[in-house]
């Protein structure tokens, strides 16, 4: 099996977890690992120790943290968070039950979701304002800094100031919106198209366009590198990771890292070190060196096992995944 | 990867019966669960284990092409319930009255992730056998959805007479021939003549009544929904129809409806079957030609405003 080739394993330092279920989100609540499932239930894992509640009734469709509880969002048209002993608090309840689409949480712990074609966000004080956005926004993103929000919508993205009754700055570019991220520097604004495309603003005074094309597949997952000057996403045979030094990847050829006869679907920097893991649709894992583009096996291939959910630590030494037939784990680096 | 969920389209003008129909496919004794879409949630009374309600959001495509939409609640919704399979065996969109059937049809075929994880199995329009004529002359949405059927259910045939009947079939068959035809009372047939379908399924086009091929020349206004067939006793030559076909879809596909087409090949042991949706193809090599099967080249294309002669000698112009 050996070959020159064949990367490096860390298959050993893996602790399975059984899911149980479709992994939609996977998020650290300090030491303990909160991993969102399909069937409305949050699976706490703690060294081992495993805990789940029903927190949904009906599928969870999306999830955010922001390191202290986990929020999520469901077809029972509620948001609920949930924090590391496994206490539930209902941010919001939809009368009609719509689905909630989006979530996401800012650094100081204002929540923004959506139902149907409104947005909602709720500051830290507990005070919720809405905006109607006309069509369904699949991707919410507070900025880095500040309460503002990023809304990917039909034919582009709102950026709002819920706290004031100003209309929000709309980045227009023609087409479906979906998610949308935010750059650490809070210079860029990225999201990914139903056209297999990611689009970016660099935003100012006249916001200029970024398009970033040419992949097989939505690219649906994105990720910052900790420095803000790379931006990794799925949708290829391999993950593209954008260079954002300077004026931004336009005109500038993405790197390409761990090319396989599979489908990326999920990508998560390392919170401090320029190391990407790559997540396939058949179930494979690889750690990916952006320095040296050497590869670690992490997860090997494994039928029906797509990868759904990343997330690491705070401190980079461990990475849980999910995936879409209920399998999930735990990987603890190795002491240098 | 692993198997595809059916997703069957009930669409029909207001009235007709959709809800009557969709209630007897819910309830019969099948053994099999449904996730059901609905447009007007909470209307229906549907006894359904899971029904999501939809709201007929369609994405244009930033390509600048008005004919290449897709439904985006559609796409969200199938992404939400594909992380719940196992739960269900097939997917059942109702659609509402007036909807225009062509973007529910095209995520299917635009959208790779639905593409992956589902498979559409028919569209089915139900009809209404005393009002559909008075319809097909106020409303194009009622044409709309008789040209994209690959089932329908003629129902209320109890309230008309023995000739209001013909003439009603006669109208829908000028639109379209092909869709398989069933007359009902109350919507009563059975479940196995709606669903597992195929009919979207390239394997599956032969199904086409070959009578159907040769009935296509009724006289009409140019501006009405209608549907042509066209044959060419043997092979074509791939290098003449590919370049066509891919161009007459790209000139008139806001006006074709829907296309197939089983074609011979000329020194192509094989059956090329396609077909479309506006200017979207979906074609591919399929089993051999049978021993006592003759090869012979049909297309069927259902449209508006669509020049019959010069789509005819275009398509005799690519004959081998």
């Amino acid at each position: 099996m050996n070959t020159t080739t064949a990367p490096v394993s860390l298959r050993e330092h893996v602790v399975p977890v059984e899911a149980g279920a479709h992994v939609v989100g996977a998020h650290w609540l300090k030491s303990t690992l909160a991993l969102a499932l399909a069937d409305g239930r949050v699976l706490r894992w703690s060294d081992g120790a495993l805990d789940s509640a029903e927190v949904h009734a009906g599928g969870i469709l999306c999830t955010c943290s922001d390191g202290e509880r986990l929020i999520t969002g469901g077809d029972d048209g509620r948001v609920v968070a949930t924090s590391a002993d496994g206490a539930t608090t209902e941010i919001a309840r939809d009368e009609k039950r719509r689905w909630v689409d989006a979530v996401t949480v800012s650094g100081s712990g204002s929540i923004a979701w959506n139902t149907a074609k409104t947005v909602h966000a709720r500051d830290d004080k507990g005070k919720v304002r809405s905006l109607d956005v006309g069509t369904t926004p699949q991707g919410l993103v507070f900025a880095p800094k500040g309460y503002r929000l990023a809304i990917g919508q039909m034919n582009g993205v709102s950026l709002w100031y819920p706290a004031t009754e100003a209309k929000p700055e709309f980045l227009e570019w023609k087409g479906a919106h979906l998610d949308v991220v935010w750059s650490p520097d809070g210079r860029f604004v990225v999201s990914s198209m139903p056209e297999n495309a990611l689009h970016g603003w660099r935003l100012g005074e006249k916001p200029s366009h970024m398009r970033m094309t040419g992949y097989p597949a939505k690219p649906r997952s994105l990720s910052w590198s900790h420095d803000g000057l790379w931006l990794a996403s799925s949708g290829a045979d391999a993950a593209i990771v954008w260079p954002f030094q300077g004026e931004g990847p336009q005109g500038k050829a993405p790197r390409e890292c761990g090319a396989r006869h599979a489908k990326v679907t999920r990508v998560a920097f390392h919170p401090k070190a320029l190391v990407l893991a790559v997540g396939y649709d058949d179930g494979c894992i690889l750690m990916i060196r952006l320095t040296d583009a050497s590869e670690l096996l992490v997860r090997p291939a494994l039928r029906d096992s797509g990868i759904t959910a990343f997330a690491w630590d705070k401190g980079g030494k461990r990475l849980a995944f999910g995936t879409e037939d209920g399998a999930a784990g735990v990987l603890t680096l190795p002491a240098a | 990867m692993s198997e595809k969920i059916p997703v069957t389209v009930l669409t029909g003008y207001l009235g007709a019966g959709k809800t009557t129909l969709l209630n007897r496919i819910l309830t019969e004794d099948h053994g099999k669960k449904f996730a059901v879409i609905v447009n007007e949630f909470g209307e229906a009374g549907i006894d359904g284990d899971l029904v999501v309600g939809a709201d007929e959001e369609v994405f244009e495509m930033n390509n600048g092409c008005i004919c290449c939409t897709v439904r985006g609640d559609l796409i969200r919704i199938l992404d939400g319930l594909m992380k719940r399979k196992g739960k269900f065996d097939a997917i059942i969109v109702e659609t509402t009255g007036l909807a225009d059937p062509a973007p529910v049809a095209q995520t299917f075929f635009v959208d790779q992730d639905v593409g992956d994880a589902t498979k559409l199995d028919a569209v089915i329009t139900v009809t209404d056998a005393k009002w559909l004529k008075d319809r097909l002359k106020d409303a194009p949405e009622a044409k709309n959805q008789i040209a994209f059927a690959d089932v329908i259910v003629l129902n209320k045939v109890d309230l008309v007479t023995a000739e209001e009947l013909a003439s009603v079939e006669s109208a829908i068959r000028a639109i379209n021939p092909y869709a398989k035809l069933h007359r009902t009372e109350r919507c009563a047939l059975p479940i196995d003549q709606l669903l597992d379908r195929n009919a979207f399924d390239l394997d599956r086009i032969l199904d086409i009544e070959p009578d159907f091929l040769e009935s296509g020349h009724h006289h009409h206004h140019s501006d009405e929904v209608r549907s042509m067939s066209f044959t060419i006793p043997g092979d074509v030559d791939p290098e003449k129809f590919m370049p066509w076909i891919n161009d007459i879809s790209q000139a008139q596909g806001p006006n074709i409806l829907r296309s197939k087409g089983i074609l011979a090949f000329k020194g192509e042991p094989r059956r090329f079957v396609f077909q479309g949706v506006h200017m979207i193809l979906d074609g591919d090599l399929q089993r051999d030609w049978k021993a006592d099967e003759t090869r012979s080249s049909r297309l069927v294309i259902i449209g508006r405003d669509l020049n019959e002669n010069e789509l005819r000698q275009g398509f005799e112009a690519c004959a081998a």
